[in-house]
């Protein structure tokens, strides 16, 4: 097997990529749950509430934290690209991602603090 | 990816740009004290508005969601590009039909 | 003469892709490149050592390997810049084939050079005046701003989007077709658009920009793929290509 490294892969930028990428997938899994749960009001107003009532446990709340960091970052992710392919090229990107990444974790932060 | 998948892909980008921003501000909105289905469903029910934003938002999701998750198979799995894009198309279908069935059910059960 | 300061200890790909790393001990000097040092091991410790190297000073990208993880010209990489510690771990390219030790078969990357149609189509003959190429014009900056590439390989090697897809063009490839695109004598834009824009082409770039950062020529693919996008999604939209 051929043990050859790439060191690229501290960019800034390469993990930008990334993290879009894995955000992208574990939304995607996500959705599908998001959309039974809210399924459950064809069952009636109590279904649903019985459900929003399970989701007060506080690590319920966290992961919901959690999503609202992904959906951020991979909002901001996006922009990212589509700013790349649509408009001239800028020079300090490394320091818009790096940007992006601290804005999602701070909603999902004062997200979390107003659930708590 | 070809350059036809790659306009689907970018344009329900675009258009959900807004739409997640709107989504954000209604979560903080909603969960703003406790949350409870009447809450929710007091607001959507009969809503013209909101069953055209999520139902605009389902369709924009499904596509891009389809079309991403096409790319990681083809890339990150041994799958080829038929199987691959069945798999997505596969995916799609479920998001838009699992998601269009929430938007009927918050708007008019 | 400088006197030696110490030694480095230096491990280099033997064999083909399954190969292993062997450690040799070469005597440092005062601006040593990385180039120096498998020189010095083939001439003086191993002569069965096999790689490649041409012009020595940075002009001609023959002399690519992956030096500490990163893919470099040799030639152009202070010893003194990169070997913390005294060591130093040098493999052929990735994402070629190995044909021994640090030589790496170029074929695939000037197939999808071909592909990409980075060749230029003419549309006029002799008997026609010269061309007025204004170097101002927006198309002519952008082609200039991507042209010295050498075909070195080194963002071809650092790309995971080629990694990961055997089919995708590739980051120097489509930097080439780019320059054609914009050059206002080309003739062969609308193949060439159709080439970038099918399975494998500037559509599969997801904009690492590792390129961008490896590039010793400090040209920019993700810039050149971008414009490529751009171009193609209007060639379509206008019906002038299909998927």
């Amino acid at each position: 097997m051929t043990a050859r490294l790439t060191k690229h892969r501290d960019s800034a930028l390469w993990i930008a990529a990334m993290v879009h990428r894995l955000s992208g997938l574990a939304l995607a899994i996500f959705l599908p749950f998001h959309f039974l749960a809210l399924g459950l009001a064809i069952d009636g107003e109590a279904s649903l509430n019985g459900f929003l009532r399970w989701t007060d446990q506080p690590w319920v709340k966290f992961s919901e934290g959690g999503l609202v960091f992904l959906l951020t970052v991979h909002l901001l992710g996006g922009l990212r690209v589509l700013v790349i392919e649509n408009f001239a090229w800028r020079d300090g990107q490394k320091q818009l991602a790096t940007l992006a990444a601290a804005v999602s974790a701070v909603v999902a932060f004062i997200f979390l603090v107003r659930v708590f | 990816m070809t350059v036809r998948l790659y306009i689907w892909q970018r344009a329900t980008a675009a258009l959900m740009a807004p739409l997640v921003l709107i989504h954000i501000a209604v979560i903080f909105y909603a969960t703003r004290q406790g949350l409870s289905a009447a809450d929710i469903l007091s607001r959507t029910r009969g809503s013209v508005v909101w069953a055209a934003y999520y139902g605009i938002f389902v369709a924009a999701a499904s596509i891009h969601a389809g079309i991403g998750v096409r790319n990681i198979l083809t890339e990150w799995s041994p799958l080829d590009d038929r199987r691959a894009g069945q798999a997505a198309i596969a995916l799609g279908v479920l998001l838009a039909a699992l998601g269009l069935r929430a938007v009927y059910a918050v708007v008019l059960s | 003469m400088s006197a030696p300061l110490s030694d480095l200890s230096v491990s280099l790909w033997r064999g083909g892709e399954d190969g292993r790393y062997q450690t040799y001990t070469v005597p440092r000097r005062d601006s040593q490149t990385v180039l120096d040092v498998v020189t010095f091991v083939q001439r003086h410790l191993d002569p069965t050592l096999s790689y490649r190297f041409a012009c020595r000073v940075g002009v001609c990208g023959s002399c690519a390997m992956t030096v500490n993880g990163r893919p470099r010209w040799t030639c152009r990489t202070h010893v003194a810049k990169v070997a913390g510690g005294g060591r130093l771990e040098i493999g052929p390219l990735e994402n070629l084939p190995v044909i021994k030790d640090l030589a790496t078969d170029m074929a695939e990357f000037f197939r999808k050079w071909q592909r990409a149609k980075g060749v230029f189509a003419p549309s006029q003959t002799r008997h026609d005046a010269i061309a007025q190429i204004r170097p101002d014009t927006p198309a002519r900056a952008a082609a200039d701003a991507a042209i010295e590439c050498i075909n070195c390989g080194v963002c071809y090697a650092g790309c995971d989007t080629v990694r990961w897809n055997s089919e995708y063009l590739g980051p120097a490839a489509l930097t080439r077709a780019w320059t054609l695109v914009n050059d206002q004598r080309d003739a062969g834009n609308r193949d060439r658009l159709q080439a970038v824009a099918a399975t494998g082409g500037c559509h599969s770039c997801h904009s690492h920009q590792s390129c961008q950062e490896l590039c010793p020529q400090t040209l920019n693919p993700t810039a050149a793929i971008a414009g490529l996008k751009r171009r193609t999604a209007a060639a379509y939209l206008k019906g002038e290509i299909k998927t």
